[in-house]
């Protein structure tokens, strides 16, 4: 099993290798001299031949490569040509929404999507299922934004309920983070608590066919019981799995999310990039964004290995 | 943003498809065919755009700007006095043509990439670490990093949106070509005398297909979600098009006092992604019918 986790832990750095080829070269593809950009509108051609060799920008695509590998790996992200502020600070300083937004996410989407799937399983066929496969498909087909609007329209500008926009940190108080946090989560979740929900209830459907399930049935056992104990457990695998990638897939959402609901975050920070072209902030954001990626794949990965002893590599 | 239900954990294994089959499919499955007749409509709606009651959806008219709906403009005006209900038809066209256009292309290549890789040890081994970095990165980022290297168009839009999706059909296309080459059929052409390309072009390909075929739905769907939401973030199809993401973000700033800029384009994209979305879902319950009973 050691073996395996070191070789799966080898196995992530061709990939992130691949990210990190294609992230620079789109800054050395970008339309437009980034030295001429840093230098200003004041500055002679000595002065933008000066920053050139600076920053290394004369030099081969490879020794550049390099160079900006080595930098990476020292956590060097670049500098933002719009702020002339270092990229890691400015992730840095946006991190909080977007982790905050993530994990309330989860807390809304997880305790009911699961239950719909087990529900939707047991009952196969009933007018229940029926509902939650048709609120999985509706999960599929509303995007995001659209959601977003709906909620708004419906909770803060007709009941009035909720703020309708922006950001309070849960160190300002609870509540406020709350009630600024239930919309945007609904909005990320709902295409999320759909595909868990269908998951769990397909994965539930295999097991609750095969003969231990019946044998649990048949000694008396508690719908319950049989439903948490016995099947459950054994369908965690798939479900463990979409739950990971999930976690994954969030984090592209609040490019969106955070877009609709004007939260300053992650996903703001690269909106507002590329609206500016500041390349080194959109690498930074699209480094760490499939580094976290390769990381959840592989703890899901490894996670196998411990709650399903039958799987031995 | 968007991932085809197909492409996570459940490892597709899809029977030979028959010929005629397909209206069967439509006639088993009601929502299907729900799907279908919205899909049909809402073609016919992007084809006969000019017919519908519909004003050059480009006519600015300041002095009748932001009017809420009424007879005279079904879907209101937006900030400079466009028509929102002609402006909401003809984004249609930009939608159906990005959903096709990235469906086929990513379906060919990913066809291509996928036999490519099933059969040459050395590209397989190359190709797939390539893929398995563009799969890591985030759909809706990869196309935003793409389409801010270029000018906004609609070619480039669908480009941008293609490589996103051409791994995943790849990979698709990659595990059917390895389980069919060791099956007794593909062996038992082989022993025959059959060449290469006769066996790649009778026996492998024409099993890719179905697979393809659902996946490539799905990613229609995920295509159209995908222009909307880089449009709506000010990257996707140039502003001087209307199309659906377009026209929700010029709504953005207003959607307080004009709340139907938004409505109606959301709502049009929502029921064009579900038709698609229904489209698919009848298509793989009837060709993988050992998902079918668990799906």
């Amino acid at each position: 099993m050691f073996a395996y986790i070191v070789r799966r832990m080898l196995a992530t750095i061709p990939v992130m290798g691949v990210v990190a080829i294609f992230v620079f070269s789109l800054l050395y593809l970008s339309p437009g001299d980034p030295a001429v950009i840093i230098a200003g509108d004041t500055a002679t051609l000595e002065d933008i031949a000066r920053i050139r060799e600076k920053l290394g920008l004369d030099q081969s695509f490879y020794v550049q490569f390099g160079r900006w590998v080595w930098n990476l790996l020292h956590g060097d992200l670049g500098i933002s040509i719009f702020t002339n502020l270092p990229v890691m600070t400015l992730i840095k300083q946006r991190i909080e929404p977007t982790v905050a937004l993530t994990i309330c996410t989860l807390l809304v989407t997880i305790p009911v999507a699961i239950p719909l799937g087990v529900i939707a399983a047991w009952k196969a066929g009933s007018w229940i299922d029926r509902v939650v496969m048709v609120f999985a498909v509706a999960g599929f087909s509303i995007p995001g934004f659209v959601l977003a609007y709906i909620l708004i329209f419906t909770f803060s500008i007709g009941l009035d309920l909720l703020p309708v926009q922006g950001y309070t940190s849960i160190r300002d108080g609870f509540g406020p983070f709350l009630s600024h946090m239930v919309l945007p989560s609904v909005t990320l979740g709902l295409f999320y608590a759909a595909l868990v929900a269908r998951i769990t209830r397909a994965s539930m459907l295999d097991v609750l066919s095969q003969d231990y399930v019946r044998t649990a049935q048949a000694k008396g056992l508690s719908n319950r019981e049989v439903l948490i104990g016995h099947a459950l457990k054994n369908a965690a695998v798939p479900i463990a799995t979409i739950i990971g990638i999930g976690i994954a897939l969030l984090i592209s959402g609040v490019v969106i999310t955070e877009t609709v609901f004007a939260i300053p975050g992650i996903g703001r920070l690269v909106v507002d990039a590329i609206l500016r072209r500041d390349y080194p902030i959109i690498q930074g954001v699209i480094l760490m964004f499939s580094a976290w990626y390769v990381l959840v794949n592989l703890a899901v990965d490894i996670s196998y290995t411990l709650f399903d002893p039958r799987i031995r590599y | 943003m968007t991932i085809a239900p197909a492409d996570i954990g459940i490892a597709p294994s899809f029977s030979v498809p028959q010929r005629g089959k397909l209206h069967a499919i439509f006639r088993r499955h009601p929502t299907a065919m729900a799907g279908a007749i919205l899909l049909g409509l809402l073609i016919l709606i992007a084809i006969f755009a000019p017919f519908l009651g519909t004003v050059d959806p480009q006519a600015l008219a300041p002095i009748r700007r932001l009017k809420p709906p009424s007879g005279a403009y079904w879907f209101g005006t937006d900030m400079l006095g466009r028509d929102v209900y002609s402006r909401v038809i003809y984004g249609s066209r930009v939608s159906l043509i990005i959903g096709i256009s990235v469906a086929l292309f990513s379906a060919a290549v990913g066809i291509v990439l996928g036999l490519l890789t099933g059969f040459v040890r050395l590209v397989d081994a190359i190709l797939m670490r390539v893929m398995d970095g563009l799969m890591s990165i985030p759909s809706v980022l990869l196309a935003i990093a793409l389409m801010a290297l270029t000018r906004a168009s609609m070619g480039n839009v669908i480009f941008a949106i293609t490589v996103a999706e051409v791994p995943r059909v790849t990979r698709l296309v990659r595990g059917v070509v390895l389980t069919l080459r060791e099956q007794p059929f593909v062996e038992a052409a082989i022993a025959s005398g059959t060449g290469f390309l006769p066996i790649l072009w009778r026996h492998i390909l024409p099993n890719t297909l179905a697979p393809v075929l659902v996946q490539g739905t799905f990613i229609a769907a995920s295509a159209m979600i995908t222009e909307a939401a880089l449009s709506f973030i000010g990257a996707g199809t140039p502003p001087n098009i209307p199309s659906w993401g377009n026209i929700m973000a010029e709504g953005r700033s207003l959607f307080q006092v004009a709340y139907y800029i938004i409505l109606f384009p959301g709502i049009c994209l929502s029921l064009a992604v579900l038709s698609i979305n229904l489209i698919g879902d009848g298509l793989r319950d009837a060709l993988d019918p050992r998902l079918a009973r668990r799906m």
